[in-house]
């Protein structure tokens, strides 16, 4: 991926190769996601990538209701990581039904529409 | 806005078209017939317009569509889309450019004929990059994750849910402009197909054809229309988010603050108003915004609108022509919560009548809880 240096393509760069990485602000400490040019908390540009920790827990949850004949119901949540992030993304290996707040998950490189991406499976904790 | 705007515009038109099915109408068709309507109200003509504040489902230049079509030249056009709460924060710019001379007459029109279309949302915006591979149905899933929140941080049922829908039911069911008016029970709402948990098919607004459109002038010459003028005495914007993932606190939405401030520049709180419009795209945006815009404490919205209590002869009128859950939803709703503020003050209002309403309250939300407006109307007796 040459000149591949937009936060973007840094992001879906690690993804193609098996890795979750965060952009962090090295002016303020703290995370942010979506992947950006600038921290949305301190607005500093500093911005440096870390490996996650994968950690994170279901801050709400949604089933998305869908005709068996067209792939049946699934899940749509927002994960809160440990390092204080948001995203969305869904939980698998459990009925969508069963996904609730709080619950811990962990997070691994899947693929969504074809593209990697990044899914969670509950915690073994 | 801010008080020493406060009741320097007045709305002195008001019309709509197409409600339900306009079969055979395109989009703008629609909007243009609401405009007429709304120029007719006013005892104004289309030629009359010099400031147009107007978006569309469709495409990127629906003001300059608009104007086009309209056959006007305008010399001030506002096209800022916040979603279905534009329409709302076209009072403050209208207000502005009125009380500035940018324009005299100011047009805020919208039309969509999204149910003989498509029959869903229409949208020309693009779904949120980092959202869309998880294939969140749009724009339920972000609704249906904010209810989820609320139930578990504030024990907010699905029967409180419900009774939200039926209370818009029983206001619409004396509206004869509403398209939904069978009976409808707690029970048919709980009965009837989930659509994204915790919300069934009747949690969710109606597809529906229609078109608004609000003529408003110079607080100065007002009174020189045919009907009773309505005043704009505050209104107030707040933008938190776009995508819902995004949202700080699924359970309080920017309605905190837009509230307040409009409440400020009108100068009354939420006691004071006698009828409360909310942009209700789902059943938890009314009780979401009952709590932000102060009408109660934050979680008990649940328990505010359980059994009738914002439903005729309940405590506060909430949705009087009943909403987009029953009245009418073609894609954007912001503008049918000024119109139904601004007949309940003028009295004409075309379902249930409350009786001397010189106070209304008009809330837009758009995007997903991202844009809130809040606007304060008031009758000749609040200047």
């Amino acid at each position: 991926m040459p000149d591949a240096k937009g936060p973007d393509h840094i992001f879906q760069g690690a993804l193609t190769k098996g890795e979750i990485l965060l952009p962090k602000c090295e002016d303020c400490g703290a995370y942010h996601f979506f992947p950006r040019v600038l921290c949305p908390h301190c607005h500093g540009t500093a911005i440096s990538w870390k490996q996650a920790t994968g950690k994170g827990r279901v801050h709400t949850t949604t089933v998305v209701r869908r005709k068996p004949e067209r792939g049946g119901d699934y899940n749509v949540c927002v994960v809160e990581l440990d390092e204080g992030v948001r995203m969305m993304s869904r939980v698998e290996g459990i009925a969508p039904g069963e996904v609730a707040i709080d619950m811990a998950v962990t997070a691994f490189v899947g693929e969504a529409q074809g593209a990697p991406a990044v899914l969670f499976k509950p915690s073994e904790r | 806005m801010t008080a020493e705007l406060r009741g320097k515009s007045a709305i002195v038109g008001t019309g709509h078209a197409g409600f339900g099915e306009a079969h055979g109408l395109t989009a703008y068709d629609v909007m243009a017939q609401s405009a007429l309507a709304a120029l007719g109200d006013a005892g104004l003509k289309l030629s009359d317009v010099d400031g147009l504040f107007c978006t569309m489902m469709e495409d990127s230049m629906p003001a300059l569509m608009a104007a086009e079509y309209l056959g006007i030249q305008p010399r001030f056009i506002d096209g800022t889309m916040s979603g279905g709460s534009s329409f709302v924060n076209y009072l403050t710019s209208a207000t502005m450019a009125l009380d500035a001379g940018l324009c005299d007459v100011a047009l805020i029109v919208y039309g969509s004929n999204q149910r003989t279309a498509s029959g869903r949302l229409v949208t020309a915006s693009r779904p949120p990059a980092h959202e869309a591979p998880y294939n969140p149905r749009y724009p339920i899933s972000a609704y249906a994750m904010a209810a989820a929140r609320h139930m578990h941080e504030y024990g907010t049922t699905r029967e409180q849910l419900a009774d939200v829908a039926v209370a818009a039911r029983a206001w619409a069911q004396h509206n004869p402009e509403a398209f939904e008016r069978g009976p409808l029970t707690r029970e048919d709402v709980l009965g009837v197909r989930m659509v994204g948990d915790p919300l069934t098919v009747r949690d969710c607004c109606l597809v529906t054809d229609g078109g608004g459109a609000i003529v408003l002038v110079r607080a100065d010459r007002a009174r020189d229309f045919p009907k009773a003028p309505v005043y704009v005495l505050g209104s107030a914007a707040e933008s938190s988010h776009r995508q819902i993932s995004q949202m700080k606190d699924f359970t309080v939405t920017a309605a905190r603050d837009s509230g307040a401030r409009a409440f400020a520049a009108a100068g009354v709180t939420a006691a004071d108003i006698q009828a409360v419009e909310l942009y209700d795209a789902f059943t938890i945006n009314t009780i979401l915004f009952l709590e932000d815009l102060g009408f109660c404490a934050k979680g008990e919205g649940g328990a505010f609108v359980e059994g009738g209590r914002i439903a005729p002869g309940g405590v506060l009128p909430v949705n009087t022509n009943g909403g987009g859950l029953s009245c009418v939803h073609p894609g954007m709703y912001g503008i049918f919560t000024v119109i139904e503020a601004a007949r309940q003050i003028r009295g004409d209002a075309p379902g249930i009548q409350l009786k001397d309403v010189d106070l209304a309250l008009a809330h837009g939300n758009g995007g997903v809880l991202s844009s809130q407006v809040t606007a304060i109307l008031g009758s000749q007796n609040t200047l």
